[in-house]
C-alpha cells in the first residue's frame, strides 16, 4: 500500500442553506478544494450522500457531480453508508490512492435536508424499517433508548449529557462555519424541548444543508499541491446489528470499537496517542458512547468527560472542537469529510482560536444509524 | 408499499413467530434466512410468549407523521422469557413510568394506518402487568 495524504480542502459554511441546492452545494465544496491544490483533474470522485434520492429526489450523483465539476468523463461515484456516508466516502478515496488505482483522488460529501422533505422518516430508513420504525420509533428515540441504557448501567444525568451540548457549542461558537456560533448553558439545554425523553432539543444535532471535500494524492507526490500535506496512517470501517434490539448492549456501540481497533493497527499508534478527535455526536449520549468505545474514555467515565472538562479545548483530551455535529450542523452524507477537514486544519496548525496546541496525531469516527456502521480514519501531520 | 409485504409479515406481527437455530440455539425474532450468531440454516420455529421486560425506553415527544395523534408515548425493547427482544409501544399506561425492568404482556393490537387507503398494520403492543 502506498502513504496517502489529505493536500487540500473545501467546505461550505453548514446551516440552513435556502440559496443553495445540492448541486450548488457539491461544486463549491469541491472547487474550493481543487482551486487550493490547484489541481485542474482528479482520477477519481467519491460522493459521500446518505439520501439525495429522499431528501430531493436525485439518486446518481457520480455522473452529475462530476458534470456540474466540468470534469464529466472522470470516475464518479456515490457512497452511502446513512449518516457514515462521508466518512465511508474519504475511505474509499483512500483506498483508491493506497492501492495505486488512482493518483488524485477527491473525496466528498454533501446533502441538502432542507427542501421541504420529511427529514424525520427520511433519516428513519437508516434504521430498520421492518422491526423498528414500523413501530413509532424515531431517530432520537433510538438515541434515547441508547441514553437511558447507559444512565442505567453508570449513573450518568441529563446534565451530564447537557454538558457535552454546552461544551461543543462553545467549541462551535469559534468556527465560521458553524450553523449555530452561540454559546449554551446547561440551563438551555434542560430547559428545551423535550423530543424523546431523556434527550431534549439542545441534545440533538441540527437538521442542515452543507458539503465537504477534501483531496488525496500519494505521500510522495504531495509536494505538487502543498507543502503542509497531512497522511491518513489509518482507516477502519466497521459495521454492528442493524437494530437495537439485536445487540447484547444497548448501551454498548461495538461497531465504532471495532472501526476504532482497525484503525488503530493500522496506524500502529493506541488511544493514548490522540491528541485532538471529532466524533460523531448527532446526540449528546452518541459523543459519550463514542468516547468510550474509542479508548479515548474508560468505560462508564464517558459521561463525565464534558463535564469535568477532559474533552473541551486545553483538557486532556480535545473532541469536536468544531462544534461537532451539534453546533457546527449536521449535513448527513458531509459529515464524515468535514470532520477530516478539522482535522487537517488542526495538525496543520490552522484551526485559529480552537487549535489544540502541538496537535499532530488526530482521528475521526463517523456512524452510520443507530451505530450500525462506524468508519474511523487517524491522521498525522507531517 | 406492495401488498405481499401484509401476508409475508403475518408470522411475526400477528402470531409473534421467532425461530431457534438448532445449532446455537439463539432464538431471532422475527425469522431470519441465518442465525446471526453461528450462520447456521436449520431452525426450529417457535411462539413467543406474549410477556416479557423492558431492557430500555422512551417516551417519543415528536413523532413521525403516521403517529401524530398518538404522542407523547412510550417505545420500549422487550425481552421476552425466550431472550428474544422486540421494539413496541407500551401503551395503557402514564408513558413516562415505561422504565427499565417493567413488566408487561404483549397484546395484539393496531400500529398505524398505511398511505392514502389507510391500510390498517397490526402488531403487538406492550401493557404493563398491573
Amino acid at each position: 500500500m502506498r502513504e496517502v495524504a489529505v493536500v487540500a480542502a473545501g467546505m461550505t459554511r453548514f446551516g440552513e442553506l435556502w440559496e443553495s441546492s445540492l448541486r450548488d452545494l457539491f461544486a463549491e465544496a469541491a472547487a474550493e478544494a481543487l482551486h487550493n491544490a490547484n489541481a485542474d483533474h482528479v482520477d477519481d470522485i467519491f460522493i459521500g450522500n446518505m439520501s439525495g434520492g429522499q431528501f430531493v429526489g436525485q439518486e446518481h450523483l457520480g455522473p452529475l457531480m462530476a458534470d456540474q465539476l466540468g470534469m464529466s468523463g472522470v470516475s464518479a461515484t456515490r457512497v452511502e453508508s446513512a449518516c457514515a456516508s462521508g466518512g465511508a466516502a474519504l475511505r474509499q478515496g483512500f483506498m483508491a490512492v493506497a492501492s495505486g488505482m488512482s493518483d488524485l483522488v477527491l473525496a466528498t460529501g454533501v446533502e441538502k435536508m432542507t427542501d421541504g422533505a420529511d427529514v424525520t422518516n427520511v433519516l428513519a430508513s437508516a434504521a430498520d424499517q421492518e422491526n423498528e420504525v414500523y413501530h413509532g420509533i424515531t431517530f432520537p428515540g433510538l438515541y434515547a433508548m441508547i441514553a437511558r441504557a447507559y444512565m442505567e448501567a453508570h449513573g450518568a444525568t441529563e446534565e451530564d449529557l447537557a454538558w457535552v451540548a454546552v461544551k461543543n457549542h462553545r467549541h462551535g461558537a469559534m468556527n465560521p462555519k458553524a450553523q449555530f456560533r452561540r454559546e449554551i448553558d446547561v440551563d438551555d439545554v434542560l430547559r428545551s424541548t423535550m423530543v424523546a425523553s431523556p434527550l431534549r432539543m439542545l441534545h440533538c444535532s441540527p437538521v442542515s444543508d452543507g458539503a465537504a471535500a477534501v483531496l488525496l494524492c500519494p505521500l510522495d507526490q504531495a509536494a505538487k499541491y502543498t507543502d503542509k500535506p497531512v497522511k491518513i496512517i489509518g482507516s477502519g470501517m466497521a459495521t454492528g446489528p442493524m437494530a437495537l434490539a439485536d445487540r447484547d448492549d444497548p448501551a454498548v456501540l461495538d461497531s465504532v470499537a471495532k472501526s476504532a481497533a482497525r484503525a488503530y493497527e493500522m496506524a500502529g499508534v493506541s488511544p493514548e496517542s490522540v491528541q485532538v478527535a471529532e466524533v460523531h455526536d448527532c446526540f449528546s449520549i452518541a459523543e459519550v458512547c463514542c468516547i468510550e468505545a474509542l479508548g479515548l474514555a474508560c468505560a462508564g467515565e464517558g459521561g463525565q468527560a464534558a463535564r469535568g472538562g477532559v474533552t473541551a479545548l486545553g483538557g486532556r483530551i480535545p473532541v469536536n472542537t468544531s462544534g461537532g455535529l451539534k453546533s457546527k450542523g449536521h449535513p448527513v452524507g458531509a459529515t464524515g469529510v468535514a470532520q477530516a477537514i478539522e482535522i487537517f486544519e488542526q495538525l496543520r496548525g490552522e484551526a485559529g482560536d480552537r487549535q489544540v496546541d502541538g496537535a499532530r496525531v488526530g482521528l475521526t469516527q463517523n456512524m452510520g444509524g443507530s451505530g450500525a456502521s462506524s468508519v474511523v480514519h487517524i491522521f498525522e501531520g507531517v | 408499499m406492495p401488498s405481499p409485504r401484509y401476508w409475508r409479515e403475518v408470522p411475526s406481527r400477528y402470531r409473534l413467530e421467532a425461530v431457534r437455530c438448532r445449532g446455537c440455539g439463539k432464538v431471532s425474532f422475527p425469522a431470519r434466512r441465518i442465525c446471526p450468531k453461528c450462520r447456521g440454516q436449520d431452525f426450529e420455529q417457535i411462539a413467543l410468549s406474549r410477556r416479557g421486560n423492558v431492557v430500555t425506553s422512551t417516551v417519543i415527544h415528536v413523532p413521525p407523521d403516521e403517529f401524530l395523534n398518538e404522542a407523547p408515548y412510550a417505545v420500549a425493547l422487550v425481552e421476552t422469557p425466550e431472550g428474544a427482544r422486540l421494539m413496541t409501544q407500551v401503551v395503557d399506561c402514564d408513558p413516562d413510568t415505561v422504565l427499565p425492568g417493567m413488566e408487561v404482556t404483549l397484546e395484539f393490537r393496531l400500529i398505524r394506518k398505511e398511505g392514502h387507503g389507510g391500510i390498517r398494520c397490526y402488531g403487538h403492543k406492550g401493557v404493563p402487568v398491573a
